[in-house]
């Protein structure tokens, strides 16, 4: 497939977004089981809450690029949450303004510092506490919705997957917890054990979905042919003409243009930038609560997501490329 | 009900691209406004088509066949393309099985052409929506034309008669019926998405011809031969003829 810089942007932004309100949200139910010290409810969560909000925007920005025309937003982008009983792209646009209206509503209620003692029992934050697991239920619905996209396509087997929810619920998490570990060597380095941890394990768990995925890919069997697109049974067929000469948007939109070895080596550039160096920077940032490190390690996930998002796309070989070989 | 559809008789098709040429023309110049072309007349030309013909070739020379193969949107019965549209534009006629899209509602996402096997569908880079063969709906119903020419552009277009048009759940139309007795298949079957276009394979006319209906067993030419004495035995040919 053609890789859509709006549709990397999207879904690397959210992903960072949804990633960091959960590490926020574990934080605090970490703190409500007395398990780690409370943290400043304004400095702290408010302002972190504020943070996954930029990204989310962006990436909800980011998707407005992805429409025909920009005017679509306002005369027609309204639709798009009509058809979510059957549309996983329907569902994700329900769930993208719902996710950032709670954790605006979370970021908010925190600012605010108001409390209410819903349940009767001696924790502090219940209010938030409760709009936080709605949240986080949103959160991963969105992650859902998100990959459940390419892998409902059913006849696009690299996407076809389970793997491709669990990279996408995965990588997200990763990238939000790397940058919530950079946050917190910023605004509370007590903590920065904590985060850098969770990162760790998770950009571990990615690594080796993604690489499932990877060994997948590389070992699949596509099930349409050039025999099953056209009905005619024989060994040896040859298209010796598309239909036209200049191009059209099935020569377009179906392939990535770059040659094999591009692609190989956005793998491993995606591997080393996703994987490889936010470890490392993560294990030395850990010991030494260095900012620095720990933001290098965010910006190199982020920026390897992007080549892992081009690459998702342009791996995908789709059947109707069966149709369009030769001129 | 109903189930509109295309039947393409590759056997017949020539590859003429006139279906192309008059679908072009008839759909550019519809109430949906023009389809967009760029440089048509000079270099990389490129434009939106509902209908393509492509030509493959089949074996190996010298034992090569050409078939020439049309290819547009084969109208599923199970489409993919219409559960993922966000908006509702892509749907598929309760009356009579047309899948199309509505223009106003079409947000240009391109999601359904990713959920097309066929890559029927092409997006017009103009006004930023997705195209697809409407089955000429604009025309099938139009009272104003006769009878006779109430069918798709490309069908009435075809000098060959390749294009059949007809419903494909009326047992004794035209398009089941050629669909039953000529072998009528259709294309990608392994995802499931029932496409109600078909096409009529390629067809040889052979006659098996056996040695001894060259070669008559009894040797009647030694009966009739009046140079002989001629048997008075009966021969299976006084039987036959």
């Amino acid at each position: 497939m053609h890789p859509a810089f709006s549709v990397i942007f999207l879904t690397t932004f959210i992903g960072v977004g949804q990633g960091l309100f959960l590490a926020l949200f574990t934080l605090q139910s970490y703190s409500a089981l007395e398990l780690l010290p409370v943290q400043d409810s304004r400095e702290f969560f408010a302002a972190g809450s504020f943070l996954a909000l930029l990204f989310l925007v962006a990436g909800l920005g980011a998707s407005v690029f992805h429409l025909g025309k920009p005017s679509f937003v306002i005369t027609r982008a309204w639709r798009a949450a009509s058809q979510w009983r059957t549309s996983w792209l329907s569902r994700e646009i329900v769930f993208i303004p719902a996710v950032i209206a709670l954790v605006f509503l979370y970021g908010l209620l925190h600012y605010l510092g108001w409390e209410a003692n819903l349940f009767d029992v001696d924790i502090a934050g219940q209010l938030t506490l409760v709009i936080g697991t709605v949240t986080t239920l949103f959160v991963f619905a969105l992650f859902v919705s998100t990959a459940m996209i390419y892998a409902a396509i059913k006849f696009l087997q690299e996407w076809a997957s389970p793997l491709t929810v669990l990279n996408y619920t995965l990588l997200g998490i990763a990238s939000g917890f790397t940058l919530a570990t950079a946050f917190a060597a910023w605004e509370a380095p007590i903590l920065v054990n904590f985060f850098g941890g969770w990162a760790i394990l998770f950009t571990l768990a990615a690594l080796g979905t993604r690489t499932a995925s990877l060994i997948r890919n590389a070992r699949i069997k596509h099930k349409s042919t050039l025999q099953t697109a056209i009905g005619v049974r024989h060994s040896h067929i040859e298209q010796k003409a598309m239909g036209m000469m200049g191009g059209s948007f099935n020569t377009r939109e179906y392939f990535h243009g770059k040659t094999a070895a591009f692609l190989k080596s956005v793998k491993w550039i995606f591997l080393v930038l996703v994987f490889a160096i936010p470890l490392v920077l993560l294990a030395i940032g850990i010991g030494t609560d260095s900012l620095g490190l720990l933001a290098g390690a965010f910006v190199s996930q982020y920026l390897g997501l992007l080549f892992e998002r081009w690459y998702f796309f342009a791996q995908a070989n789709h059947p109707q490329n069966l149709y369009y070989q030769t001129i | 009900m109903t189930q509109l559809a295309l039947v393409i008789d590759l056997n017949v098709c020539v590859g003429c691209h006139a279906c192309v040429t008059s679908c072009k023309q008839w759909n550019t110049s519809g109430p949906a406004g023009p389809m967009f072309d760029d440089n048509p007349f000079s270099k990389d030309p490129t434009g939106t088509f509902f209908n393509r013909v492509q030509t493959y070739e089949v074996g190996e020379f010298p034992t090569t066949e050409t078939v020439h193969f049309p290819k547009s949107c084969l109208h599923c019965e199970d489409a993919p393309c219409v559960p993922v549209c966000p908006t509702g534009a892509s749907h598929k006629r309760a009356e009579d099985g047309i899948v199309l899209v509505d223009y106003d509602k079409c947000i240009g996402c391109k999601y359904c052409s990713w959920a097309c096997p066929y890559g029927a569908r092409e997006l017009d880079e103009y006004q930023k929506v997705m195209k697809k063969c409407t089955l000429c709906v604009d025309r099938i119903y139009d009272e104003v034309l006769p009878e006779s020419e109430r069918k798709p552009a490309c069908v009435l277009a075809c000098p060959t008669s390749a294009r059949l048009f007809g419903d494909v759940h009326n047992p004794d139309s035209e398009v089941s019926v050629a669909i039953r007795e000529q072998g009528g298949y259709q294309l990608m079957p392994e995802w499931g998405t029932k496409p109600a276009n078909h096409y009529l394979p390629r067809r040889k006319t052979r006659k098996t011809i056996h040695e001894d209906e060259l070669v008559r067993s009894d040797n009647p030419l030694k009966k009739e031969d009046i140079r002989h004495e001629t048997s008075k035995e009966v021969t299976l040919d006084d039987w036959l003829m």
